[in-house]
């Protein structure tokens, strides 16, 4: 059982997905040259497939096998076993409790960006103010920021106010990638739209805020539920501030929790229920990215290619 | 681009507010208000989150904590001014050493790994062009390295990266690859590869997405061949976009943390990064110091990416189009007030100018 086998059975899934309603290929071409090149194309194809999806899918087939066969080379279970599910739910690792902390976490940054960015990114694509460009860099600038360079201090802030273990140490610091990611996304989208339309409503006789409200934020609604994907899936998968500001096992999220994750016994390192767990905190993302692909591609290439 | 296709409404109303050259079309009296107060709260959150925190490194990495016990014997927390002494201890003696060893990794990981990711990103974006059917899962599939989360990740590869793993046993070797030493950076630059060749590609594809058909079609008519046409045509036309890909990925690839932490562990001199030195010594409660290593982490992101920017002149923040846009306008509303057909056919002629250099 080796790569090539996983490779196979991508491309197995690949010709299956040939039967799928895409755009016609061109046709342009003479025929024999034409199989030719859909021959490397598919080959291509199955090679992307497999180098995307088989560490991922290793994890999920180690996910799903007994601890006694945890070493096996199979490429499917062999006895197909929950044990590892099981184990990771049953209590002793607070698990569910870490899932719950990340969806409190990433849900509460998501909403307060989400806010302040719709807010921002409607003064930048629709107002005229001095200093627009220069505002709007210093806050794509601020995303570049290092998280360890905010985590440092406001360590030492929130050890002193009291904050460890709470829920706003995470969420407060998450801010500081997920305003600049929210402000952007939206603005880029905002600029793309079309201004006729609310000034049809002003001129009709609605202030600049029922335009906003009746027109532009309707109109704005796939962006911004672009944007609010994007910003869950960042702040689901943050680490380093979760790590820093949290010791409290009730409190940690998700992604520190399976990094600490060490099982009931500590002689040799749970590696089924860490890839069960790995699964099921990478699952919600899948299934969201299976669902809104062609939504999530438009919003990570917005800003890249204007 | 829509906006500035709408006629200026000082043009068409004769309002006395003509506009100004620097001015877009629309502006009334409270805008500047209105735009200060829709963009005060997001400033202010970002002053708390961003530069507070940088202010207060600055100043934490002036003190220096006195290790010892007091006289009760318990650990003191005083804090002295040690002025620039933490930074002079960044180039000389053991923690010294630490500090040249983290930057020389943080480095190396930053140039391999955007290497080989704009590489393969590259080749994926080529081959997911010529890709007609089966788009929708290719990109479904291409999508799950960068929705898997970092840590897990690292999880996923230290189970594949096993002494008696996948990895191995497909190698037939027995490299120690999640210990120290060479084989562990190779692991690291593996993993951070997988998980973000997948993101250059969406973005370049997207970039040669817009080039429109008929440029190969002249290019094959002059008897252009693949080879040709992907140096002449694909590449320069998707050099904006890469080169914003590019210093993205740099810029996350000189912070690099939860991937050498997870999969390696802290600690380990052969993959600790500036950020997991910072870590590090934040967790053993010597800020001082800590403060120093995220100062100089961000003074490097900060020269990385100007210099990025002046350089290659990658337009990352808009900030030039949104300049453009303004002279656009601005040119637009003067000419349009001559109303004269030259003069229309002069600021179409001259958008249309704008945009094909674009």
């Amino acid at each position: 059982m080796t790569i090539s086998d996983l490779r196979n059975a991508a491309a197995d899934s690949g010709a299956g997905s040939s039967n799928a309603p895409a755009g016609a290929p061109p046709s342009n071409r003479p025929k024999a040259k034409r199989t030719w090149r859909s021959y490397s194309v598919y080959a291509g194809l199955a090679l992307i497939f497999a180098y995307c999806l088989a560490p991922f899918y290793w994890m999920l087939v180690s996910s799903l096998r007994r601890t006694a066969d945890i070493f096996d080379n199979t490429l499917l279970p062999a006895p197909f076993s929950l044990e590892n599910y099981a184990k990771v739910f049953d209590g002793s690792t607070m698990f569910g409790q870490a899932l719950l902390n990340s969806l409190i976490v990433a849900g509460t940054t998501t909403s307060f960006a989400l806010v302040l960015g719709v807010f921002a990114a409607y003064a930048i694509s629709r107002l005229n103010f001095r200093f627009k460009s220069v505002i709007l860099g210093v806050i794509i600038a601020t995303s570049m920021f290092p998280g360890i360079s905010v985590v440092v201090p406001l360590l030492r802030l929130f050890t002193d106010i009291g904050w460890i273990n709470t829920y706003q140490a995470m969420i407060v610091p998450n801010l500081s990638f997920a305003i600049p990611l929210a402000v952007w996304n939206l603005t880029t989208f905002m600029k793309a739209l079309p201004f006729d339309l609310e000034e049809a409503a002003m001129i009709d006789g609605c202030t600049k805020w029922q335009a906003f409200r009746r027109v532009l934020l309707p109109l704005a609604a796939p962006g911004v539920f672009t944007t609010a994907i994007l910003t869950f899936i960042h702040s689901w998968n943050e680490f380093i501030i979760a790590l820093s500001m949290i010791n409290d096992p009730k409190i940690q999220t998700a992604t520190v929790a399976i990094s600490k994750f060490t099982g009931a016994t500590e002689f040799q390192a749970p590696f089924g229920e860490q890839m069960a767990a790995g699964v099921i905190v990478t699952v919600p993302l899948v299934i969201m990215v299976l669902i809104f692909q062609r939504r999530i591609v438009e919003g990570l290439t917005a800003g890249a290619s204007k | 681009m829509t906006t500035t296709t709408a006629p200026p409404a000082g043009a068409q109303t004769g309002t006395p507010h003509a506009p100004g050259p620097r001015k877009r079309g629309h502006r009334s009296p409270g805008e500047g208000r209105m735009a200060a107060m829709l963009l005060s709260p997001t400033l202010l959150v970002l002053a708390l989150v961003i530069v507070y925190p940088l202010l207060s490194a600055v100043h934490q990495s002036l003190f220096r904590a006195e290790s010892g016990l007091d006289a009760d014997g318990f650990v003191s927390d005083v804090e002295s001014f040690v002025g620039l002494a933490n930074y002079a201890d960044l180039f000389v003696g053991e923690s010294g050493r630490r500090f040249l060893n983290a930057f020389a990794n943080t480095t190396f990981f930053t140039v391999t790994t955007v290497f080989l990711e704009t590489v393969l990103g590259l080749c994926l974006a080529l081959a997911m062009n010529r890709a007609f059917r089966g788009r929708p899962f290719l990109r479904a599939s291409i999508l799950v390295p960068w929705a898997v989360p970092t840590a897990v990740s690292g999880l996923l590869w230290r189970w594949i990266f096993q002494s008696d793993g996948i990895a191995n046993t497909l190698l037939g070797s027995e490299i120690l690859w999640t210990a120290e030493g060479n084989a562990s950076k190779l692991a690291v630059i593996i993993a951070e590869v997988w998980k973000t060749a997948p993101f250059i590609g969406l973005l370049v594809l997207a970039g040669m997405q817009v080039i429109p058909g008929e440029v190969y079609e002249a290019a094959r008519i002059d008897g252009a061949g693949w080879w040709r046409q992907l140096g002449s045509i694909t590449l320069p036309l998707v050099k904006p976009t890469l080169l914003v890909a590019v210093l993205f990925r740099m810029l996350d690839a000189l912070r690099m943390f939860d991937l050498p932490f997870v999969l390696i562990g802290p600690g380990k001199e052969s993959v600790e990064t500036l950020s997991m030195l910072a870590w590090d010594e934040s967790n053993q409660l010597r800020y001082g110091s800590a403060s120093a290593f995220a100062v100089m982490l961000f003074l490097y992101v900060a020269v990385v990416a100007i210099v990025f920017a002046k350089v290659l002149g990658a337009d990352v923040t808009g900030a030039k189009e949104l300049k453009l846009l303004s002279k656009k306008t601005a040119r637009k509303n003067r000419l349009a007030a001559n109303q004269t057909q030259a003069a229309a056919d002069l600021s179409n002629a001259d958008q249309k100018k704008a945009e094909a250099t674009r």
